[in-house]
């Protein structure tokens, strides 16, 4: 479904990206792992538009995404859901799940809305509130709302976990693990390297803007330069 | 000390006269709250605005309120043009060179209309100019009701564009998180083009309601945009409802200093407000914490 091949990016002259090769097949759950700094969320820019690719390719169903704008990259049914969320303070919770389909599934919005609201029962209960008066855990409900709201094809979810409690944490990983289950296909881009292992089918580790590990979730977290690096093991 | 009619009767013209005033706001606290720049060009685009009606009613013997629908449209263009193809481009995303760049144009915009009309302070008479209406004992003038409404009404419109259509829903979304808003397909570019429009779409609505009173010249935008800005400070940078209560406000303010400390004083109240709002509460009325 998505193919990237050889990817290199970066800010100014500033190297981040030194050619990242993944791939993400239909029905996946895949989990791209690393440390701070490593370049995860300037891949997440790169495939979702916001920022140009310098060299290598990306594919998605076949078509290249390199030249394309965001808008069209949504329009094709590859959505993000970005790290810090990103909902709009300033609007209500139904108004920032209406602009999840700005880009695509406009058509299906009041029907969309609905099961977003049987997904996350809270964000009924929330629907006349500003946004930005939410729980951090009910803001990255509604980020990932909004971009369900899209009819994703290709969901990329950027640190999900971050800046929840423990009890929420393992309440968004079912969740991803559900909607995987209803037929989404997911990148799950982690520090969370634990939780995410046992969650996906396949892994990248990213290293230095690189892959360095890549495999079976279950290879991957058995491999001892992982277990050494990010576990203490 | 005056009677009370008269004080009343001040502080309805008052109210007119800020509903124009606040219609001008609006465009500008509108940039301001997308764009996050202030538009040094809001000024000199409302003199062109103000001639254009003084053109064609002059060219073509249209009434200034028949203008208002389609110069509202010309007006949307120019302004989505101006940031689509220059300001845009030419700013680089970087704020400062966006300030320069409409300081630029302002020059440019004013110098124009040197060239083309002189430096001639010019009015346009209506039939109606100087009709009144007499509501108990006060007597108001036609041209300043009609102004006011077509200003309430504009701004009315315009709020419910933005809190009910997709794209006034965009353009909010990426008031305040423009890569939120990309990732939702939202075009940044065409939004904040589309804003600047609308920016100057209000000025071809205050110029048509304006000009069956007051005069033109290519300086006059600079008359305005000085209380524009006191408004915008007072209702809070980027408040579209700030700006219209600031507006009646500074209406009000201007016409009560103008009562009391004569006519040729009547602006240092405005000022004052300024300096006050700035000194207790710089976030405005309705302003956003920073």
């Amino acid at each position: 479904m998505l193919e990237v091949e050889g990817l290199k990016a970066g800010y100014g002259s500033v190297e981040i990206l030194r050619g990242i090769d993944l791939s993400v097949k239909e029905g996946e759950i895949i989990a791209v792992l690393g440390s701070n700094g490593v370049g995860k969320t300037t891949l997440n820019m790169v495939l979702s538009g916001l920022l140009k690719a310098k060299g290598g390719d990306i594919r998605f169903e076949g078509r290249s995404l390199k030249t394309c704008s965001p808008g069209q990259i949504v329009a094709s049914g590859l959505i993000q859901v970005p790290e810090g969320r990103r909902i709009f303070p300033n609007m209500g919770v139904r108004e920032n799940l209406e602009l999840g389909s700005y880009g695509r599934a406009r058509q299906n919005r009041a029907q969309n809305l609905d099961k977003v609201f049987e997904t996350f029962p809270r964000l009924k209960e929330r629907i006349g509130q500003f946004a930005g008066t939410l729980s951090g855990g009910e803001q990255q409900m509604l980020a990932i709302g909004r971009g369900l709201m899209a009819e994703p094809k290709l969901l990329i979810l950027d640190e999900p976990s971050l800046g929840l409690s423990p009890l929420l944490v393992e309440e968004m990983f079912g969740l991803i693990k559900r909607l995987n289950g209803e037929g989404l296909t997911i990148m799950l881009v982690e520090q969370n390297v634990v939780q995410s292992l046992e969650l996906a089918t396949r892994a990248y580790v990213i290293e230095n803007g690189a892959v360095a590990i890549s495999g079976k979730a279950a290879n991957v977290a058995a491999d001892p330069e992982l277990r050494r690096t990010y576990l203490g093991l | 000390m005056y009677s009370p009619d008269i004080i009343i009767e001040a502080l309805l013209n008052g109210l007119l006269t800020g509903a124009i005033y606040a219609l001008v706001a609006l465009g500008l606290t509108l940039v301001y709250g997308v764009l996050h720049i202030i538009n040094f060009a809001h000024g000199a685009l409302l003199a062109a605005a103000m001639f254009a009606v003084l053109l064609i009613n002059q060219l073509f013997g249209v009434d200034p309120y028949v203008q208002i629908p389609f110069l509202t449209v010309i007006f949307f263009a120019v302004g989505y043009g101006l940031q689509r193809l220059i300001i845009g481009p030419a700013s680089h995303g970087r704020d400062e060179n966006i300030l320069l760049v409409t300081l630029g144009l302002s020059i440019v915009i004013e110098n124009l209309l040197l060239a083309g009309f002189g430096s001639d302070t010019r009015s346009l008479n209506t039939d109606y100019s100087f009709n009144v209406y007499e509501v108990g004992p006060y007597l108001l003038s036609q041209v300043r009701v009609f102004g006011a409404a077509g200003a309430l009404v504009t701004a009315a419109l315009l709020w419910l564009f933005l809190s009910r259509s997709d794209t006034g829903k965009a353009i909010r979304a990426v008031a305040r998180e423009k890569i939120g808003a990309s990732l939702q397909g939202i075009d940044v570019a065409h939004v904040y083009a589309v804003t600047f429009g609308l920016g100057c779409a209000c000025l071809a609505v205050a110029a048509c309601l304006l000009l069956p009173t007051f005069y033109v010249n290519p300086k006059i935008g600079s008359a305005f945009v000085l209380v524009a800005f006191t408004i915008v400070v007072l209702g809070g940078m980027g408040s579209i409802v700030g700006a219209m209560l600031g507006g009646l406000i500074i209406g009000v303010v201007e016409s009560m200093s103008g009562l009391f400390l004569g006519e040729s004083l009547g602006q240092i109240g405005i000022f004052v407000i300024f300096i006050l709002t700035l000194l207790l509460r710089p976030t405005g009325l309705f302003g956003a914490k920073a």
